[in-house]
């Protein structure tokens, strides 16, 4: 084997270093890594997808039923919410790109103000459902319902509570985002923790994509 | 392997998805008045197929990523999917 | 990684110590190397605990009726020895260990991709040990659901199964960050000139194994998750009471668990692919294929899961297919032994201890192999299914698969890691007293699934009673050799005499490098031209 040890920097494979005083900021890298741990967070929720999908076939008219307890307004709004959020935040990385800090700061707060929405709605509409005595391992839950109803709610709640606690690590994360672009620290030549924080929040928005329909359109 | 400049989507590309996003989901609830029987989870699937569609191209950038990215991602949907289809291979047959 | 500091390219990894002091620049450093050693040292403090509990398990068994313990002390203890071995031992086991310490510099990088997501991966690990050693000691008994934690016992047993539940969760992200790590490391950081087909074969294998651990892990994650909510709150998806399909448990437990065993089995492959050119001083036969069969074996193996499930009452359906395919996967590890055999012909053999780790791999992972395809075959499993033959072959195919990979690996690597060279003599004799042992405490166990001797039974007939006591016997001579090994290492790391460069005259990138290697790997990133690749002899 022929090593020729060539007397230079530490190169990126066939890359052009970005900014020489900081050989190490891979980008690309980064973003990688960010697309792989959402790979992780599909398959996590595709579990439930799954096991919903069993479910349902199996109890065809008692996830019907189980549905109408829900209000699909209010699951309208909140995918709406959700999707202007994420034109939001899509629109803030181009701010970014614009060395335009100011409408970046707006885009990315009026992310998190309308995540705030959605969480509010959330808790309403499960306070509403325990204010009904449905939450799981409720007595009249077990005791009126047919259990393909029982596994819809059980579903419901462990799937939007999921979902919830995942738009609350997205609004966590936008904080993060936020400091940072105040800072200056991301900026449009190291964009990369604005763009990862928009992956993480549209996968957030995704999951809902597919949540809305099977839980509130069952009609 | 990466272009200097980095590409800046435009605001109102964003703007048309969004209307798009939300005529589909407008769509989504009008089609569950229709009768469509056993296919009624098609219905409503399709258009969030669509809506998930336009987040990936667009929204999280796919469409002016590498290639490989877009692979990866086809892949992780369509394991899925077999995964899905293998386990249902019990249950439509018991 | 951003230092102003340049660190000297003399300084080993061993005695450079940064920031910190003491113990402090080992659990506080992000340098893979050491990480590696910190897995390495907590995973065998870990592996003595579930190998004492195997011990005793096989005690118990050495005569029918009670003999040093009750039936649900007994199956308290094959519940953590299964957790253990499984979560903490053989699925990170060669990647953590072997892949965090030479990945990097097997492709000319200085580290990974993200050296603090590594420390916190080992976190994670050191996290989940403790959650689950935690069950053991505190609260109401100790896990008796057996690795596996099937429902709906899982979420009726009054033991403490929580705390190991959500331990096996924790050591899920370890797996996670460890193999996202890798993905972007072989994609962003192989040395100018490396293309894919020129990196050895060992970080193939950790690619593809990253794969199963990003993609399957998570899976197992939501499953432990809702047998937590079921036994919260009673929820009711894994609950025939409310609704729920205990079958439907077992096809998400196994659909991560059958994965995972390839994340077992594909480092330890990569590793006989790195040991059996260099001592053979032959270029590996069929790069190529062995490349692709480590990727196909990765994706088949996430479509075979049902065959864990023949008796458990799904449909007719899914039982051929299952069976179909798992017949599918094994193809491409024969392809893989039928190289290494083609390797190793005509070769210039050096027959010291790593290599004879190497040719018994093939060997027992031979046997392992072959009683799988008894096991895949519908026919045949409903009569082994749940008896001896199932812990002998995985324990063939596991144990000897990763156990004498790791030996063979910790062999081959000792003296790039620690810069000295062990007692040949004696590794010999540690690996003779292991193999001898490891064949005559497992194969008993094939003769008595057949005749019908449950597994997890901490009692049985009287005619199976002979085979149990040469089972038992074994496992003490395996143990003896366990001993011999590592106080073999543990004085050679001490007082072993200096080790060169190259001893074994291996052609890939470790053995260019310092032993043990400094700080940085490489004072300069070599450089690839086009001549050049890996196992050119």
């Amino acid at each position: 084997m022929v090593l020729i040890n060539i007397n230079q920097l530490t190169q990126p494979p066939m890359e052009q270093v970005l900014n020489h005083t900081d050989q190490h900021y891979d980008p690309e890298a980064s973003k990688l890594g960010m697309w792989l741990f959402i790979f992780t967070e599909l398959l996590l929720f595709g579990g439930l997808f799954l096991i919903y999908s069993v479910y349902r076939y199996l109890n065809p008219e008692a996830f019907h039923l189980a549905a109408h307890e829900l209000d699909t307004f209010i699951g309208a709004f909140n995918t709406i919410i959700l999707l202007i959020s994420s034109m939001t935040i899509a629109m803030s990385t181009s701010a970014l790109q614009q060395k335009n800090k100011k409408l970046t700061i707006i885009l990315i707060v009026t992310t998190f103000i309308l995540a705030l929405v959605f969480l509010v709605n959330k808790y309403f509409e499960w306070g509403i459902k325990f204010e009904h005595g449905i939450f799981p391992g409720s007595e009249h839950l077990i005791n009126d319902f047919s259990q393909g109803e029982i596994l819809f709610f059980g579903l419901y709640f462990v799937m939007t509570g999921l979902h919830a606690l995942h738009i609350i690590a997205g609004m966590i994360i936008m904080i993060i985002a936020l400091v940072k672009v105040q800072k200056e620290i991301t900026n449009a030549d190291r964009p990369v923790l604005l763009e990862n924080a928009g992956l993480y929040w549209h996968l957030v928005d995704l999951i809902w994509i597919f949540l809305f329909p099977l839980f509130y359109l069952i009609h | 392997m990466e272009n200097e400049k980095p590409h800046i989507v435009p605001y109102k590309v964003y703007f048309y998805i969004l209307t798009a996003l939300i005529t589909f989901t407008m769509m989504s609830i009008g089609i569950t008045h229709l009768n469509l029987g056993p296919y009624s989870v098609l219905g409503a699937m399709i258009f969030a197929i669509l809506k998930s569609f336009l987040v990936l191209t667009f929204f999280m950038h796919l469409k002016f990523d590498q290639p490989f990215l877009r692979i990866m991602v086809s892949g992780v949907f369509l394991l899925f999917i077999a995964i899905v289809l293998l386990t249902f291979l019990d249950y439509f047959y018991r | 990684m951003q230092t102003a500091i340049h660190i000297p390219n003399d300084v080993s990894y061993l005695d450079y110590n940064g920031k910190y002091k003491g113990i402090f620049s080992w659990i506080f450093s992000t340098d893979h190397k050491r990480i590696a050693l910190l897995y390495m040292f907590s995973m065998m403090v870990l592996f003595l605990v579930g190998a004492t509990l195997g011990l005793a398990m096989k005690l118990e068994l050495i005569a029918p009726g009670r003999t040093i313990m009750g039936p649900q002390s007994y199956n308290a203890m094959f519940t953590v020895h299964g957790v253990i071995m499984i979560f903490m031992i053989v699925i990170p086991g060669l990647a953590a260990v072997f892949g965090n310490f030479f990945l990097p510099i097997m492709i000319g990088a200085k580290d990974v991709a993200f050296p603090r997501v590594n420390l916190l991966s080992w976190y994670f690990y050191l996290t989940g040990a403790l959650l689950v050693i935690a069950s053991v000691l505190f609260g109401n008994g100790t896990p008796d659901t057996g690795w596996t934690f099937y429902a709906p016992y899982s979420f009726k047993t009054g033991t403490n199964l929580l705390p190991a539940i959500f331990g096996a969760f924790v050591l899920g992200f370890s797996s996670i960050l460890t193999g996202l790590n890798f993905i972007v490391t072989i994609h962003r950081m192989r040395a100018p000139g490396m293309t894919w087909l020129k990196m050895p074969l060992f970080p193939w294998s950790l690619y593809a194994t990253a794969w199963i651990q990003l993609l399957a892990t998570p899976v197992i994650g939501i499953t432990l998750v809702l047998v937590s909510l079921e036994r919260i709150f009673g929820i009711g998806v894994f609950d025939p009471a409310l609704g729920g399909d205990p079958i439907l448990y077992q096809h998400l437990f196994w659909i991560y668990s059958h994965p995972a065993v390839y994340v077992m089995i594909l480092p330890a492959m990569g590793v006989i692919s790195e040991i059996i050119p260099t001592f053979s001083q032959k270029h590996i036969f069929g790069y190529r294929a062995i490349v692709v069969s480590s990727l196909a074996i990765a994706f088949v193996g996430y479509f075979v899961w049902g065959h864990h499930m023949f008796t458990s009452g799904m449909s007719g359906t899914a039982q051929y297919t299952f069976s179909l395919l798992t017949f599918l996967v094994a193809i491409p590890s024969a392809i893989k032994v039928f190289n290494w055999i083609a390797t190793m012909h005509n070769g210039s053999l050096n027959m010291e201890a790593p290599f004879l780790w190497a040719l018994s791999f093939i060997f027992v992972f031979m046997i392992g192999g072959l009683s799988g395809l008894v096991l895949g075959a519908l026919a045949t499993n409903v009569y082994v299914h749940d008896t001896q033959f199932v812990v002998a072959h995985f324990h063939f195919i596991v144990f000897g698969g990763v156990g004498f990979s790791f030996f063979g690996a910790i062999h081959y690597w000792f003296p790039k890691m620690f810069g000295r060279m062990y007692d040949k003599a004696w590794a010999k004799i540690g690996w003779i007293f292991f193999t001898i042992g490891f064949l005559t405490l497992y194969s008993p166990m094939f003769y008595l699934g057949m005749l019908g001797m449950p597994r997890r039974y901490y009692d049985y007939l009287p005619e199976f009673h002979a085979a149990n006591i040469l089972s038992t016997l074994g496992s003490w001579v395996m143990a003896f050799g366990i001993v011999i090994i590592i106080i073999n290492l543990f004085r050679s790391a001490k007082n072993g005499p200096i080790a060169e460069m190259n001893p074994w005259h291996g052609k890939t990138l470790e053995w260019t490098v310092a032993s043990p290697p400094p700080v940085e790997n490489f004072e300069n990133i070599p450089v690839y031209g086009e001549n050049d690749g890996p196992y050119q002899y």
